[in-house]
């Protein structure tokens, strides 16, 4: 891993989530879950152990009444151009190397070291402390989209990857072609379960896909752009005090480095 | 009187070469044949006598509309031949009796079962001969012996992961691990 490199990818899935739009209603959330066969813990009340692929974080503007205002922001995991946790796997447990981009993570090979969830700096990575224990009955509601993970390893979202190969399989089977997927056709549970239509997912480079305006949008924005890990995940928000709070404001005394597509 | 012993051989080549040959053996025999149990499928069923028929693989092993692998057939699509005897093979006679009438599934062992980690789409690998992964099954009268390891569960002629990546790396497929695990 040479410097700051931004792997390029032919086809790049991003999602693009409106802030404005998102009600912080959870149903992301729970869908992630449902999709990815993550166990309901005996007490989640210590949020240090649970895991969340995706998040909804709140924000506010911290003004008095009438001013106050809030934001609910959604955080997947923001599949890096330039990912911080890649380098520092010892065990190459998670690779950015795919077509698509997605950062890949292997459970059965990861050791738990967890360096990547101290490099990675959205608080993607979740280490697995305990083995996922499934209340009766559950076990029949299953997902066959997504392995079951031990006690000791480090998982995250993937943007429900199995999707992308089955997306794949259906296009080949109905003659399209695999490589370039029509708008839609390939669709995280968070995105296809947003009641409010704010998550809308597809490839950033594709002209076709919704995606590829909205991430280009003057409102748009990703979080801590000034890194430079050049996030596939943007955001978008009409109101300036929430695009702020999206870079944490602190590096260059305005909003949002330059905007570069990758 | 301290006696010395002589014993012409004891500390020479021979006990090394005994010991070295029971423990190659032992390794090589032995225990690759305590660690796998051995299975019979449930029906004797022979793919030699459907391939007679002219039936080919895709005859049975379907697609499903959304590009998924249907696998081995069920009941649905054997009755479709086998819901009463036409054979004089006591082995469809079983099938018919023990499962198409009753409406149970065949409990049938599969040699290329993976692990829950693992991704394999027969859809991207349509334009290969299935004989170049699978054993020629067209000329198969009995099905071959399931050895599943006592240990881990999984059958012995499963497809090896070295066997996939040396595949894509000689046509240029990506090895990306995402490729073949979720």
């Amino acid at each position: 891993m040479s410097g700051h490199a931004v792997k390029e990818f032919k086809v790049t899935w991003g999602m693009v989530i409106d802030l404005d739009k998102c009600t912080g209603c959870g149903a992301c959330m729970t869908a992630c879950q449902v999709e990815n066969n993550i166990a309901p813990m005996a007490d989640a009340s210590n949020k240090m152990r649970t895991l969340s692929w995706m998040l909804v974080f709140e924000l506010s503007n911290k003004k008095a009444a009438p001013d106050a205002e809030i934001a609910y922001l959604p955080r997947p995991c923001m599949q890096c151009g330039n990912p911080a946790c890649v380098p520092v796997c010892p065990v190459v447990a998670t690779d950015k190397n795919e077509e698509g981009g997605i950062v890949s993570q292997i459970y059965p090979r990861c050791i738990g070291c967890r360096y990547c969830m101290a490099a990675c700096p959205y608080h993607a990575r979740y280490f697995n402390w305990e083995d996922p224990i499934f209340p009766k009955g559950m076990e029949k509601a299953l997902s066959p989209n997504t392995s079951a993970r031990p006690r000791g390893v480090v998982e995250k979202c993937n943007f429900c990857h199995t999707r992308f190969m089955k997306a794949k399989d259906k296009a080949r089977q109905e003659g399209g072609n695999p490589e370039a997927l029509a708008d839609g056709a390939y669709m995280p549970a968070c995105a296809e379960v947003c009641p409010t239509g704010a998550i809308t997912f597809g490839d950033l480079k594709n002209p076709e896909h919704k995606v590829h305006e909205l991430a280009k949008g003057e409102n748009a924005f990703r979080l801590l752009e000034k890194l430079g890990l050049h996030p596939q995940v943007y955001y978008v928000s009409k109101r300036e005090w929430v695009r702020k709070l999206g870079d944490n404001y602190a590096a260059t005394g305005h909003a949002g480095a330059e905007k570069k597509h990758s | 009187m301290e006696e010395k012993k002589q014993c012409k051989g004891c500390g020479g080549a021979l006990p090394f070469v005994i010991g070295f040959v029971a423990a190659l053996i032992a390794g090589w025999v032995l225990f690759p044949d305590l660690i796998y149990s051995k299975k019979i499928q449930p029906v004797r069923f022979s793919h030699k006598i459907h391939a007679e028929q002219g039936l080919d693989c895709a005859s049975c092993h379907t697609f499903r509309d959304d590009g998924s692998f249907a696998g081995i057939p069920t009941n649905e699509k054997c009755a479709e031949c086998h819901a009463d005897v036409v054979g004089s093979d006591p082995a469809e006679k079983v099938y018919v009796e023990q499962y198409a009438k009753t409406g149970k599934e065949v409990p049938w062992l599969i040699y290329q079962y993976q692990p829950d980690n693992v991704i394999f789409s027969h859809k991207a690998h349509e334009s290969l001969e299935c004989t170049s992964c699978h054993p020629d099954m067209a000329k198969n009268d009995t099905p071959p012996v399931y050895y599943q390891n006592r240990l881990s569960g999984y059958s012995k002629q499963t497809m090896k992961m070295w066997k996939c990546e040396r595949c894509h790396a000689e046509n240029g497929v990506s090895n990306a691990c995402h490729v073949c695990h979720k």
